[in-house]
């Protein structure tokens, strides 16, 4: 009798233990914080079009919209890793310092940064999508498109993702056009459709025809259908608020990645990594293109991407010069990761510095 | 970069169009700060016009509407500001501080339903005379209804308050209440129509962002324009013409800011972003080295409550 007892009170206990770790798995609780509010349609809508992948998928999920890149980052993250949340995705690069600070107080829960590269504790992981992939199509397209050989180009704060992006940007414009000049203005802003216009303004009013941005609102590709000059959608499709001016967006797609990190939480097989991804895996997506675009040039387009994605091309193929003219890539070469990571100096065609 | 006359011409346009929110509030202001009255509550005010103005468009698909919605929502949240500083003599500073925060509050929630939305495009007037002439053209023709109205109000400002009677009063009461009050001028109800008006024009600079600048709503888009407007009348010593010519200056501020990067020329960002304030600094400074000026320009009870045993 005694037996039995015990006996049926330890496989009860079991059962409880598989029970409880089996609900454990299927809770797991994700958290989001953005940036901009999710309504950007730009970058934070793409990032809140991945969270409801995840909450497709089957999971929790929570986020937290419109968080400064400051002190108040910590706040938020603290809350979110104390309120049960298992995995937290921090969206922006400014969150960077504010995630590896927080993971180093809740070693259980981890913390995805995207587009950082710091990771000094065990549970942060970093992710972020080879732009500069799209930024080599919207070369090829601006190059081939411009009549005045200006083109435009509004960039938001002068780090290497952003700096990388006008490089790749560049050196695809000028293979296939040798005279274009890109001009640059730096709106010292993610999001701030007041100032984006402004700057998109005095850039068309200096001649340029065609328009790339790297700040996340629509304002710039309203502009630019105002001005009648040509424009490229940034992280989503914006063709619907610019339909003349738009002739392809690059899309930001985190979906599967996001699917793919919260499971691996559920089943325990989650461990730190750091994941750039491209064309080829589906992160970075080139939207419809428009049909102001010559058939012979959608043609190039659509090898340029089939190229990029197999790894056939890269955006960085030597030789490639610096400013001052010294070489950065030898001729046959590619340039690696590293570099790409740390890219501050801009290629020969671009103008002006880069702000200190 | 060739630098011709018609070039300068879309200078002086783009500046043009950033200066009419900042004309706008600034007139508002002014005529409220005459009767006595400093509302801090501006970048609150417009902020809750940009929602207004943008969302009666997207509901009602009026333009006329939206913009006299922007106008009247200025209106309602500037009779909160007016309740509380004249009826319940609170104090004007912290109410209009609290204006701002609540503007900014409310205006995001309201928001949310509106992010993401393409805005309608505003009719311009004389679009067809636009490419007449090279460099009088661009700045001339083609801009909205607004914006004309906001270069004739500094003129209209100006008439109001030195030519008529209402304007002597509204002057009279900011000077002197008590004595306004003793000539039989009802000083509340001078005061609340101006706070009113104030608002009702803050509204307007609002619709203009959200409806005409960048036809869209985005969580705090005025980004500190009201907190500008403000410095604007104190830079214009609370003279509606040099409103006009200040907001020329600290509109252009960043629209050269912007040209001078895609020249090629490299400027402090952050410098030219305190600018405003600076320049308002100096000529405070400026102005206050000469107290009888500063005693000529200022609404002697600026700030002040009034208040009257009836």
């Amino acid at each position: 009798m005694h037996k039995i007892f015990i006996r049926s009170f330890v496989s009860s206990l079991v059962f409880l233990f598989t029970l409880t770790v089996a609900a454990v798995a299927k809770d797991v609780k994700a958290a989001f914080v953005y940036i901009g509010p999710t309504g950007d349609h730009g970058w934070t809508y793409q990032h809140d079009v991945g969270r409801k992948a995840v909450e497709a998928a089957g999971f929790k999920t929570t986020y937290v919209e419109g968080v400064p890149e400051s002190a108040d980052a910590e706040r938020v993250l603290r809350q979110l890793a104390n309120s049960g949340h298992d995995v937290i995705f921090t969206t922006s690069f400014g969150y960077m310092n504010p995630t590896n600070k927080v993971a180093k107080e809740f070693p259980n829960v981890k913390f995805e940064h995207a587009t950082g590269y710091k990771r000094e504790h065990p549970n942060v992981s970093t992710y972020a999508a080879r732009f500069y992939e799209g930024r080599a199509i919207l070369g090829t397209i601006a190059g081939t498109m411009t009549k005045s050989n200006v083109i435009g180009y509004v960039a938001s704060f002068p780090i290497p993702e952003v700096i990388r992006g006008i490089n790749s940007f560049t050196l695809a414009a000028q293979k296939v056009n040798p005279n274009i000049k890109t001009k640059i203005v730096w709106a010292f802003t993610w999001y701030d459709p007041g100032k984006e216009s402004e700057a998109a303004k005095a850039l068309i009013d200096q001649g340029a025809d065609i328009i790339a941005q790297h700040t996340d609102s629509t304002a710039i590709v309203q502009i630019a259908e105002k001005a009648g000059v040509y424009a490229f959608g940034q992280a989503s499709d914006m063709d619907k608020f610019a339909p003349k001016a738009v002739l392809t967006s690059v899309e930001n797609n985190w979906g599967p990645y996001y699917v793919e990190r919260v499971k691996a939480v559920a089943n325990g097989t989650w461990s730190q990594k750091d994941t750039w991804h491209g064309i080829g895996d589906g992160m970075v997506v080139i939207s419809d293109l428009d049909s102001a675009m010559p058939s012979d040039l959608q043609a190039k387009v659509k090898k340029l991407q089939a190229d990029l994605a197999s790894g056939k091309v890269h955006a960085f193929t030597g030789p490639i010069y610096d400013q001052k003219g010294d070489l950065m890539v030898a001729a046959g070469k590619t340039a690696d990761d590293g570099m790409l990571a740390g890219m501050m100096t801009y290629v020969k065609g671009v103008e002006g510095d880069i702000p200190k | 970069m060739i630098i011709d006359i018609h070039f300068i011409g879309l200078i002086i346009t783009s500046i043009m169009a950033s200066a009419v929110p900042l004309i706008l509030a600034s007139c508002g202001e002014l005529i409220t700060e005459r009767s006595g009255v400093l509302n801090l509550g501006v970048e609150g005010m417009m902020i809750i016009g940009a929602i207004s103005g943008f969302a009666f468009m997207t509901v009602t698909g009026s333009l006329f509407i939206a913009v006299i919605g922007a106008m009247l929502a200025g209106v309602l949240i500037s009779t909160i500001f007016a309740f509380l500083t004249q009826t319940l003599i609170t104090n004007h500073v912290a109410t209009g501080l609290a204006l701002t925060i609540f503007g900014i509050g409310i205006s995001a929630m309201i928001g949310k339903n509106f992010v993401g939305i393409p805005g309608k495009e505003f009719p311009v007037l004389f679009e067809s005379l636009k490419d007449t002439i090279p460099f009088l053209s661009p700045i001339l023709f083609g801009h909205s209804i607004v914006f004309y109205f906001a270069f004739a109000l500094p003129f209209f400002t100006n008439y109001f308050l030195k030519k008529t009677k209402i304007g002597l009063i509204v002057r009279a009461v900011g000077d002197s209440p008590e004595s306004a009050s003793n000539q039989g001028i009802n000083v509340k109800l001078v005061r609340y129509s101006c706070i009113l008006y104030g608002g009702a024009m803050c509204g307007l600079a609002g619709a203009y962002l959200s409806m005409i600048y960048t036809p869209q709503w985005i969580e705090n888009m005025t980004g500190g324009r009201g907190w500008i407007a403000l410095a604007l009348v104190v830079f214009s010593t609370w003279n509606p013409i040099k409103i006009l010519i200040g907001a020329m200056i600290f509109g252009g501020l960043t629209i050269i800011q912007f040209h001078m990067q895609a020249m090629g020329v490299r400027v402090p960002v952050q410098f030219l972003t305190a600018l405003p304030y600076i320049v308002t600094i100096i000529v405070l400074v400026v102005i206050s080295r000469d107290s009888r000026k500063i005693r000529l320009s200022t609404p002697s009870s600026l700030g002040k409550s009034f208040y009257k045993d009836n």
